[in-house]
């Protein structure tokens, strides 16, 4: 009784996040078709519901429906596992991401670490997906999906050691409290813009989002794809996007903190503004989205390894000679 | 120049730049319209629907002089004639092909006396081929239902033919 009770009330908390978090998925899909469309000049989806607020519903419904057809090559079993991995993947990291001090699944003293290598599993969906297709398109979409992905998370490891020395914890609440004087996007301005281009190339959003570059690659891993998996391949994928929106907001943008601890603000629930920082990233997403050209293929990984890495470790060693010389090393 | 175009990278400049752009498209009128529910403007010598036209004492204009026939480069209009009781030449038999159709108007511009035309209507699309050949029925039929338009259509593009 005493298990079953307990295993009721973690699912209850599982659901209590996950059902908004797919809501949110497809609230932040049509956010991110409007922007883009507003950008250009057109209206964008405006039809189903208030605003055309229901449209990833719809598309979602039409997926439902359609025939999941496996091609006759495909490796049967890998090819539906991979869209499974992608999104399971995808909702499992927000298991330890804090929305506010009280509400956070499991708050584990290496939330930051977790995330990580959850992140860098999810490269293994995309391959799977790639090579089980048996076909040609998805296949280079998957070599260059992981070749990518690996490439950025260095950088973004890096990164991440530039907060985690300020801090002095890898627990995520803990890395918001040590925010409250002062954001770390403020001292780590540069390794803000570093850790944004970077995630934009981990999600393979524009303008790296080469293994779906459609006048090369048609979809990259996801062209033998179609109905439900496709959905779930998508799925995982934005739910990816809100993570690492997520991420930033509380590695560099304070989390549920108020931007300044007055009044009329610090009583707003940390949630809301942890909503809003995670929008105000996403929105920056849609935005590049918008006005960017895609990189070539030599160009990123240029960027990714050249530039980023260097980049950052040497911030990195900044950071550190500058925290041990001034003695502000977290104790 | 060099280093112009350096500190131009490391600040990215231009990035900065278009977002700012972006934001100011944002706020600006749009240039698309809600297509089922608002329609664009047409121009009085749109190439629609076919239709033929009668007399307003409702006698048929065409006169069977075949000129459409001859001009057609797609080949998609038919016309058999006869000779009526009162002596004058009329059509017995008028099909479009709307699938050979290119829409280039020709058929309009040799038209002797403005019977066959096309009007502004650009939505007929059907769910069987059939459906798409046209008789002598349905393009009178469109005649009188458009005629309005149709007359003002070549009221308003008289001066420029």
């Amino acid at each position: 009784m005493e298990t079953f009770l307990q295993i009721y009330n973690e699912t209850y908390k599982i659901l209590l996040l996950l059902v908004p978090i797919l809501v949110s998925v497809a609230l932040i899909v049509w956010f991110d078709r409007r922007v883009w469309g507003f950008v250009q000049k057109r209206k964008g989806p405006n039809v189903v519901g208030p605003f055309g607020l229901f449209q990833t519903l719809a598309d979602a419904l039409k997926y439902i429906f359609k025939e999941i057809i496996i091609p006759a090559s495909a490796n049967k079993i890998v090819f539906i596992l991979a869209p499974i991995i992608t999104m399971t993947l995808a909702l499992s990291a927000w298991a330890v991401i804090p929305l506010s001090d009280k509400m956070v699944i499991s708050d584990i003293n290496v939330g930051i670490l977790y995330i990580f290598a959850i992140s860098s599993l999810s490269v293994y969906g995309i391959i799977m997906g790639g090579w089980a297709s048996n076909s040609k398109y998805p296949f280079l979409g998957a070599i260059r999906s992981a070749a990518q992905m690996v490439s950025y998370e260095v950088s973004i490891g890096i990164i991440i050691i530039n907060v985690l020395l300020c801090v002095g914890s890898l627990n995520l609440k803990d890395i918001v409290m040590a925010q409250q004087n002062l954001w770390f996007v403020v001292p780590l301005f540069p390794m803000f813009v570093v850790f944004f281009i970077s995630a934009l190339a981990e999600t393979n959003r524009p303008p790296f989002d080469l293994p779906e570059a459609e006048a090369e690659l048609v979809a990259g891993y996801q062209t033998e794809y179609s109905g439900m998996m496709y959905a779930m391949f998508w799925l995982g994928e934005y739910a990816n996007i809100l993570l690492l929106c997520a991420l930033g907001s509380i590695l560099f943008l304070g989390g549920w903190l108020s931007p300044v601890d007055i009044y009329p603000l610090n009583v707003i629930p940390g949630i809301f503004w942890m909503i809003f920082k995670i929008l105000i990233l996403f929105f920056m997403f849609a935005l590049i989205k918008a006005i960017v050209p895609r990189y070539r293929y030599d160009q990123l990984m240029r960027l990714g390894w050249k530039i980023f890495l260097p980049f950052s470790l040497i911030y990195v060693v900044l950071t550190a000679s500058f925290l041990v010389y001034f003695d502000l090393l977290p104790k | 120049m060099k280093l112009n175009r350096f500190f131009k990278i490391i600040f990215l400049s231009e990035f900065i730049k278009a977002i700012f752009i972006a934001i100011k498209e944002i706020f600006s009128k749009k240039k698309t319209i809600n297509y089922p529910f608002e329609k664009g403007k047409i121009s009085p010598r749109f190439r629609g629907e076919h239709a033929l036209r009668r007399y307003p004492n409702g006698e048929e204009r065409c006169i069977a002089c075949k000129l459409c026939e001859a001009v057609c480069p797609a080949q998609a209009i038919t016309i058999e004639n006869e000779e009526r009781s009162d002596g004058s030449r009329k059509t017995t038999r008028y099909d479009i092909d709307m699938l050979k159709c290119i829409y280039c108007g020709l058929c309009e511009e040799s038209c002797p006396v403005d019977a066959i035309v096309q009007g502004p209507n650009f939505e007929f699309s059907t769910e069987t081929r059939e459906e798409l050949y046209y008789n002598k029925e349905k393009l009178l039929e469109n005649g009188d239902r458009w005629e309005s338009v149709l007359a003002e259509n070549i009221k308003l593009d008289k001066p420029y033919r």
